[in-house]
């Protein structure tokens, strides 16, 4: 043989690593892939925490007074909280006296009576809560911890189930091509010429209400994006002779699909699918404001972001920023994350 | 010669490209020549040894990351062009230096006709008014030798071949009369025959312009036949220089020599072909005897071609569909243990046969006798067996590989597929002693396909084909895209493999000169038909068609003493 190649080099022989060790391993040695990913694992473990209780139990306890100042602006004016404490006390207009033509009148002495055998113990609400508090006096911060939980979730979850059936499809349509094509192209036609609210609504209106109904509704309306970029991803890999190698030794078409094209195209994927987890939390504030997100008894960072809208006016921005501020961290180190990972991916990139 | 002879003088020229933070990458280490005025000088080197690099530096066409220090200089007419302003070099491009590019393809706006892409080189540098471009264009189409020039003018490029495309870029480079002309490859995405024509027009271009012509090319028989002055380059470093004559009579330099002899050659056929190392350690080549090649009466055959045929269908309009004969009526038979050659320019056909015959492509008509049995009849589940006898080796190494899989995940998928080993340990077993027989290191099993150079990635191709065990070879292009040096370890190694197994070869190829060196027999196609086919010996001493005499006639000659004289 030729002598350009080195001797016979000694090399221990070791079960091969796979794809995703060795991804790991990449991942490992770049600093702020770590960081985003300590990023993440840190908010999902927050959402777990509260899940399970230990977090933000109480957070829908009314501990401070209306709009209660964030701790560090313990001076600030409060003029809000001032008007309802005004309201109960000082302007209450004397009654008029209508014990005369009024039929209950005799009964209201029997009724204070039983009034005053029921103990009631003023709570003393805080001036100032760690962030601050909402109109009704909740602490902001652990709305936002809360909330974390529903936007997470449901951001999460929906992103997941839109890319499988985007990447399945698209798969399905660039690899066969053909009938299979033409039908899918058709169905994703009819899909994405119906006005998106609209399709929402009939969605919202068939299935009942809650939580899965949303993720269900935005895993089947968002994963039209994502089923073009993959198809035409899958139709350009198909003509490349690595898959018509992988047709001539035999391979069948589901192994040249998902275990030699996949890993070809999964930087597209993961790409999608960081940009729809920020879209889809972004879209579950929508679907709270017409009514199809989350019940009123829960609590979101699409929920917060809506009463912010009326906070701000009255200058109560804290609200905003403790929704924003998670939102933005999450969603900024996820998108760094996912963009890490197809690197550590790609074998070609060190 | 006096300095005032010389249109260009490189000097001590230095490229460097910045990698990363702390890596930087030589590319061009030192180099210096002189262009002289009415002559054309080649650069001649493999892939990566700064050829096209050095040119491109001279015309400050390089990548933001590159640097060239201070002491490097590219003297043109008493200018250093590389501390010129990006404002005068963009004044000298085009109209004193002037460049074709490889793939004329690419290098042609798609959206613009070809005529106003000429114009627009005039208007800027020659300051021609729109209506004295457009005629001026026409006279240049003319001159480059395309028919009906005035209609031409306003084509597309897609509408034009390859040839007529480089022809139009042609046209381009020698509308402001240029000085100098840059020839980067000018003919390597083309057929011989198209080949031959540009070669013909550049030289005929050259001597009646009195331009000077630095030609850029890896093939050195394209050199004989153009150049007067040749400078060999290898790994950024200029290795000999000296004229043509010199080079291919007396050549100096081990490299040289061995690029010289690295080439299949048509009038010798030695059994083994001599690979650059054999030079560089001084031995010289090695004396072959010769190998005696063909086919005769009584060999067993292993596959029988009757008829076949592929039409491929295009859509036209709306529900239309034309229908483009790829193949028509193609037959032939395969002796075992023997190598048919198929020759034949783009679009005859040639690759459409091989993979139709492992039906990689739905054949439109005819059969593939395997062994007696028809191999486009059989359903899905029986071609299996067979799937592993018949393998194919594509033409770019770098396409052919899985980039996401490991050398030892690309070895082993094919024995799991097909059975073959008993467990996972034999199969890497085998796996480690198919990446010793084509001469790669075991610890290639671990690593991706992109650590590999483009020989090596051939040679894990050709590893992945012999896990099966086939009986029948399709090599597709297999060494077109790879360097003289490295073909012809890969030439060898295939010859070596052929004899230890047995194997039954379909060689495909647009190079007559390689086809000639491993065929038994060869196939000359032309627009899906079979022009010829016969012993290689036979058909290269003694061609019977007219197609194939053309065809035989443009191989680049190299040097030839007697034409020099």
């Amino acid at each position: 043989m030729s002598a350009v190649l080195p001797k016979h080099i000694p090399v221990v022989r070791e079960a091969s690593p796979g794809l995703w060790a060795l991804a790991w391993r990449r991942l490992r040695g770049d600093r702020v892939g770590m960081v985003s990913l300590a990023v993440v694992v840190a908010f999902l473990a927050m959402m777990l925490a509260s899940y399970a209780g230990i977090l933000a139990k109480d957070w829908n306890k009314e501990r401070g007074v209306s709009y209660a100042n964030p701790a560090f602006l313990a001076g600030a004016e409060n003029l809000e909280a001032k008007e309802v404490t005004h309201k109960d006390f000082g302007t209450q207009a004397k009654p008029v006296d209508l014990s005369d033509i009024d039929p209950l009148a005799p009964r209201y002495k029997e009724w204070e009576e039983r009034a005053a055998k029921i103990a009631v113990t003023e709570v003393k609400r805080a001036e100032t809560l760690p962030f601050g508090g909402d109109k009704w006096g909740r602490d902001v911060l652990e709305k936002a911890i809360k909330g974390s939980e529903v936007s997470i979730f449901v951001g999460l979850t929906a992103a997941l189930f839109a890319t499988i059936i985007g990447t399945v499809l698209g798969a399905l349509a660039g690899y066969w091509g053909g009938r299979v094509n033409d039908f899918l192209e058709w169905f994703y036609n009819i899909f994405t010429s119906i006005p998106y609210i609209l399709l929402i609504l009939a969605f919202a209106a068939v299935f009942k209400k809650g939580l899965d109904t949303i993720i269900v509704i935005l895993a089947l309306t968002g994963w039209t994006g994502i089923y073009r970029l993959v198809r035409a991803e899958y139709i350009k890999h198909c003509g490349r002779e690595y898959v018509k190698a992988a047709q001539a030794i035999g391979a069948s078409h589901f192994s040249r699909m998902f275990v030699h094209i996949l890993p070809n195209a999964s930087h597209v994927i993961l790409v999608q699918l960081s940009q729809h987890v920020v879209g889809f939390i972004k879209a579950e504030v929508i679907l709270s404001f017409l009514g199809l997100g989350v019940p009123v008894d829960m609590v979101s960072w699409g929920t917060m972001l809506a009463e912010a809208q009326n906070e701000l006016v009255i200058g109560k921005w804290w609200q905003l920023v403790a929704a924003g501020a998670s939102m933005a961290f999450l969603v900024t180190a996820f998108s760094m994350l996912t963009d890490s990972l197809r690197d550590a991916l790609d074998p070609k990139l060190k | 010669m006096t300095t005032s002879e010389h249109l260009l003088q490189v000097q001590d020229l230095r490229v460097s490209f910045r990698v990363d933070k702390h890596n930087t990458f030589e590319a061009v280490k030192g180099i210096s020549f002189d262009v002289p005025k009415n002559r054309t000088i080649a650069l001649v080197g493999e892939s990566g040894s700064g050829k096209s690099v050095s040119a491109m530096a001279i015309l400050g066409l390089l990548p933001e990351n590159a640097r060239i220090p201070a002491a490097s200089r590219a003297l043109y007419g008493g200018e250093d062009l590389l501390k010129a302003t990006p404002q005068r070099l963009q004044a000298i491009r085009g109209k004193d230096i002037s460049v074709i590019f490889q793939e004329p393809m690419t290098s042609l706006n798609p959206v613009f006709p070809v005529g106003e892409q000429i114009g627009e080189t005039l208007r800027l540098h020659m300051g021609l008014t729109a209506r004295q471009a457009a005629s001026r264009a026409v006279d240049l189409l003319a001159e480059v030798g395309i028919p009906n020039p005035a209609l031409r003018v306003r084509s597309f490029p897609h509408e034009l071949s390859g040839g007529q495309q480089q022809r139009v870029m042609i046209a381009m480079a020698i509308a402001c009369e240029p000085k100098l002309l840059i020839a980067d490859e000018p003919t390597t995405a083309l057929d011989v025959t198209i080949q031959k024509q540009i070669l013909e027009l550049i030289a005929g271009l050259q001597e009646k312009h009195h331009m000077s012509v630095l030609f850029i090319t890896h093939d050195l028989g394209v050199v004989g036949e153009i150049a007067n002055h040749v400078v060999v380059m290898q790994n950024g470093v200029v290795q000999e220089q000296a004229t043509v004559h010199a080079i291919f009579e007396s050549p100096q330099h081990p490299y040289t020599k061995a690029l010289l002899e690295c080439r299949p050659r048509l009038d010798r056929r030695p059994k083994r072909l001599p690979v650059i190392d054999d030079f560089l350690k001084g031995t010289g080549a090695p004396r072959m005897e010769e190998q005696p090649r063909g086919v005769k009466e009584g060999d067993a055959v292993i596959l029988e071609v009757k008829g076949l045929g592929k039409t491929f269908f295009l859509k036209e309009g709306l529900f239309g569909k034309r229908a483009v004969p790829a193949v028509k009526d193609v037959s032939f038979k395969l002796a075992k243990g023997k190598t048919l050659g198929l020759v034949g320019e783009s679009g005859s056909g040639k690759t459409t046969v091989g993979l139709t015959l492992m039906r990689l492509h739905d054949a439109t008509s005819g059969e593939v006798l395997f062994e007696g049995k028809n191999l486009l009849a059989l359903s899905d589940r029986e071609m299996m067996a067979y799937r592993r006898r018949i393998q194919i080796i594509f033409q770019n190494p770098y396409a052919s590989l899985n980039p996401r899989f490991t050398i030892g995940n690309i070895l082993t998928e094919p024995m799991k597929i097909h059975g073959i080993g008993a467990n996972a340990e034999e199969r890497v077993e085998m796996a480690f002693q198919l990446l010793k027989r084509v001469g790669l290191p075991e610890a290639s099993y671990y690593k991706y396909p992109h650590e590999f150079s483009g020989g090596q990635r051939q040679r894990i191709a050709i590893a992945r084909c012999l896990t099966m065990k086939p009986d029948v070879l399709i090599c597709d292009e297999s060494v077109s895209a790879l360097d003289v040096s490295v073909q012809a370890q890969v030439l060898n190694l295939l010859q070596d493999l052929q004899e230890e197994f047995r194997l039954s070869y379909i060689f495909i190829s647009h190079d007559l000169a390689v086809v000639k060196y491993i065929s038994d027999q060869v196939m000359v196609m032309n627009q899906g038909e079979i022009v010829e086919i016969a012993n290689s010996d036979e058909i290269y001493l003694d061609p019977k068609q007219e197609y194939t005499r053309k065809l035989l006639s443009s191989i680049p000659k190299g040097w030839d003493a007697a034409r020099a004289a």
